[in-house]
């Protein structure tokens, strides 16, 4: 058959068929054309974010990832944090400078001579975001929520400094009036607690301690149902300087100001735009080219052209975490102290901080950050390889030898790399020990660290509150983050018996010190670094104060539209 | 056509449970559970979760509901996102993705097609040797080369277009689908070449030139009708590729799609959202290959004749 028959063949066809019969290239090209007169119209230029926002008060805010949760009693990371301290608060809030407590809620509290009970007077003028008086009585119910095992609140154990709070959400007592909170009327609180806990107050700043709304969540579901609908766009209602009015998945989430806030004249910003990124390159071109305020992620290797040219955008202060490596003590070679101590001893911290790290990281001898509360403990570990040599050779192996090769794992990230290898190359130097490394996905790493799984392994920990306790019971016998099986009954009763018994903030500071001495002389686990926090902060964005918790505070937070306001330009 | 369809509809059916049954092992068998996280979660909690979420009855158990629920449209609560159903963040993602995916399709043909048109119509010219190595250099370039190097020129060096976004500033919508076109339109410029040099050479061409039509006429009226069939059948599994391979893209212009959430529910362990969308995608392949399957026998007379004997 001849081809030359072929558009013959097409006319017949269309001959056959003298009803209407829908062209498909006709009609993919009316699409195509279509799609790309709607490209071409959406072209031009325009202001940006910075610009805009900085005229009607609204901040444009680079926020991590999308956030999986914004009730309070259920999120957990970082980026949930950030809206919901706009849209809720607690009894008590934080200096955005200081971390020292300041008036929430509670206008005012009292703490008893043995410093065991705190009574809370709440303001008068309390609102929650839809106009309803909020009150003493919202918190006991908030709390007996977040104490629903149903719930599956990871943070449950931030109530367990309250009597019985520990007891009943185990199940041991089963009527919630014998755990310490009471409502003495509708406006003054009364928390009793197991311990003195100089740290109470902070805990109330926390999310996890937030009231929540009891009509909102009931309307939705029951009180211990998780994934309801209440904190959806036009269902969440809060008791924040902020109030939610947009949350469109993987786009944005916009609080705008609440009116029924009661100190909501002095709030300056209007609205504030949380933009979900996750990229870090991302968000850094996006803060460059005036779409964003404020990024609270650096790439890495940006910091240092940031430094170079002293950009005052770039924020670096101390962060309340440590990076460090944990050894599990149940294999051979790691089980003998001298051996952990040669390791952490030839490790040189300041080399990792200022050759790889570039950020202004603090080289960390200690598993609390010192200035922890006032609490700067001594060290005697050091950069001293001599020393270490000698331990090893004392544990049996002399100059490394016989000594087997040892694996660290770490989870699959350029900047966990890059340490990895520097230690590897370190301890084969100082120590002539061959290491080798470990990449896991993250989660799979979880799964081997909890079980025990592994020889040497990266880690990381930022503290949820101000206090040497956050670091240091990590490492009780059977804690959960312990993850190294070293147990030492002694360390325990320090932490759980001996310094909340403390008389005197000195005294306690001096229990915490002797355990971290206990610790880092056995060594299960060996610090590298204190983090830092990097943001990148608009020159328009006022009162922006940087603290160790890097927590932001919206409430002061205001825009005022400088000769920089186009951004940081490179 | 239809009887072809609705065959080709009725073999998706095992396929698709194919799909669906090695994916729920595969995921089920990765190390690593949805609730693990880097603080120590009390047991109570992991308990209380796995009730929630029906991980606590047998696998087969779970298999047998899971299926019984896909079967009905419901692809399950998320577990990452508290609150969200699959269905739901897939139909939060698709308007993004798939508007990304027309923009990309558009700038592919209009670049592909031309510059392989240009290219067979002088073979072994400078005409053909230009767009054909930058076809190349465009199958090489990958997304996430190209996109930044773009932003990096139109968006941070020249201002001309938003570094990021989709649909918040005007203009923000074109480097994305330029970055994500790239590497169609160089396959498409390889095919619509491939498909009318082939035609260029037959009889009715020859005879259309005897007969004294013009060069544009003979191109656009006889030859590419036949020679773009090739490009026709790759439109199909091009979209459906552009629909599930937009990740790169969706993250290096922050664009609200769907790419975002599949990566993310892999490295989450989100059981419900990588069935789901893996689910989803598959469907959408078999649904566009059918498609594009379709359009080239209506185009072709020869194997529109096929598809009548085989029926």
């Amino acid at each position: 058959m001849s081809y030359s028959s072929a558009p013959t063949t097409t006319q017949l066809n269309c001959g056959n068929n003298p009803s209407f019969r829908p062209n498909p290239i006709k009609a993919l090209t009316s699409l195509l054309l279509l799609a790309l007169l709607t490209l071409l119209t959406s072209c031009g230029g325009g202001e940006n974010n910075v610009s805009s926002g900085n005229r009607s008060g609204t901040l444009h805010w680079g926020n991590g990832t999308e956030p999986q949760s914004l009730d309070p009693h259920i999120a957990t990371g970082v980026p949930e944090h950030k809206i919901i301290v706009a849209l809720m608060e607690g009894l008590v809030l934080k200096d955005s400078k200081t971390l020292e407590p300041r008036p929430g809620v509670a206008t005012s509290w009292e703490i008893s001579d043995d410093g065991r009970v705190y009574t809370f007077y709440l303001r008068k003028d309390a609102r929650w975001s839809n106009g309803d008086p909020h009150n003493a009585h919202d918190y006991v119910w908030s709390w007996w929520r977040a104490l629903q095992p149903a719930l599956g609140n990871l943070y449950a154990y931030m109530y367990f400094p309250i009597a019985n709070a520990k007891e009943y959400y185990e199940g041991q007592i089963s009527d919630f009036e014998q755990v310490g909170v009471k409502a003495l009327d509708d406006h003054t609180l009364q928390v009793t607690l197991n311990n003195p806990t100089p740290y109470f107050l902070q805990l109330l700043d926390h999310y996890s301690l937030y009231p929540v709304h009891r009509a909102t969540i009931e309307k939705f579901g029951d009180a211990d149902q998780r994934g309801t609908r209440w904190t959806y766009e036009g269902n969440l209602v809060g008791n924040g300087a902020f109030q939610l009015s947009e949350w469109k998945i993987n786009r944005r989430v916009v609080v705008e100001r609440n009116p029924h806030y009661w100190d909501a004249e002095s709030i300056k910003l209007n609205k504030i735009i949380f933009y979900p990124i996750e990229n870090a390159v991302t968000v850094e071109r996006m803060f460059r080219a005036g779409q964003l305020h404020y990024s609270g992620t650096v790439p890495a290797d940006k910091i240092a052209t940031y430094r170079e040219r002293k950009d005052p955008s770039l924020h670096i202060a101390p962060y309340l975490g440590v990076y460090f490596y944990r050894i599990n003590t149940r294999i051979p070679q790691l089980q003998d102290k001298r051996v952990r101590r040669a390791l952490g001893m030839t490790i040189d911290r300041d080399k990792i901080s200022q050759r790889i790290l570039k950020g202004g990281q603090i080289p960390a001898y200690t598993i609390t950050p010192p200035g922890t509360m006032g609490y700067y403990p001594k060290s005697d570990l050091a950069f001293d390889p001599e020393a270490a040599r000698q331990l090893l050779a004392d544990a049996g192996y002399p100059n490394g030898e016989g000594f087997p090769a040892t694996e660290i794992l770490y989870n699959t990230s350029e900047g966990h790399r890059k340490i990895a290898v520097a230690i590897q190359q370190m301890w084969k130097k100082h120590l002539n020990i061959d290491v080798k490394l470990l990449n896991q996905e993250w989660k799979v790493y979880l799964n081997s660290v909890t079980s025990l799984d592994y020889e040497i392994g990266r880690a990381g920990w930022i503290g949820d509150y101000v206090d040497p306790n956050n670091f240091l019971d990590m490492f009780l016998c059977n804690g959960g983050n312990n993850r190294t099986s070293w147990c030492n009954p002694e360390y325990d009763q320090l932490i759980l018996k001996a310094a909340p018994e403390a008389k005197t903030h000195a005294e306690r500071l001096a229990i915490f010190e002797r355990a971290e001495t206990m610790l880092l002389d056995a060594m299960p686990v060996i610090p590298i670094y204190i983090y830092t926090s990097n943001n990148l902060v608009n020159a328009s964005v006022k009162n922006f104060n940087d603290n160790i918790l890097n927590q932001p505070s919206f409430k002061e937070m205001y825009l005022e539209a400088g000769p920089a306001d186009a951004g940081a330009k490179n | 056509m239809w009887r072809f369809a609705l065959n080709r509809l009725l073999q998706a059916i095992p396929v698709l449970l194919i799909v669906i049954s090695a994916t729920f092992l595969l995921v089920h068998s990765a190390p690593g559970g949805p609730f693990s996280a880097d603080k120590a979660v009390p047991p109570e909690v992991i308990k209380a979760l796995e009730a929630q979420y029906n991980l606590d009855q047998p696998l087969w158990q779970q298999y047998i509901s899971y299926l019984g629920d896909v079967v009905q449209g419901d692809f399950g609560p998320s577990f990452k996102y508290s609150g969200r159903t699959v269905n739901e963040l897939i139909a939060a993602g698709i308007p993004a993705t798939a508007e990304l995916a027309l923009y990309a399709m558009l700038v592919a043909l209009i670049i592909g097609v031309s510059a392989g048109v240009a290219a067979a119509m002088r073979p072994n010219s400078l005409q053909d040797y230009v767009p054909m190595s930058a076809a190349m250099l465009g199958i090489c370039m990958p997304s996430f080369l190209l996109g930044p190097l773009l932003v990096l020129v139109f968006g941070i060096y020249l201002e001309w277009l938003p570094v990021s976004g989709w649909g918040d500033m005007p203009g923000d919508k074109i480097m994305p689908a330029i970055t994500l076109g790239t590497g169609y339109a160089a396959y498409i410029a390889r095919l619509s070449r491939g498909g009318m040099l082939e035609v260029l050479s037959q009889d009715y061409i020859r005879t259309a030139r005897a007969k004294g039509l013009s060069e544009p006429v003979i191109i656009f009226k006889h030859a590419m009708r036949g020679g773009l069939i090739p490009v026709v059948a790759f439109l199909g599994p091009a979209f459906a590729g552009l629909l599930g391979g937009s990740f790169v893209v969706e993250t290096i212009f922050q664009i609200p799609g769907l790419g975002r959430f599949y990566v993310q529910a892999a490295f989450n362990r989100d059981y419900t959202m990588i069935l789901g969308m893996t689910i989803f995608f598959a469907m959408l392949i078999i649904l566009f290959n059918l498609l594009s399957d379709m359009l080239a026998i209506w185009l072709d007379p020869k194997l529109r004749q096929q598809a009548r004997e085989n029926n």
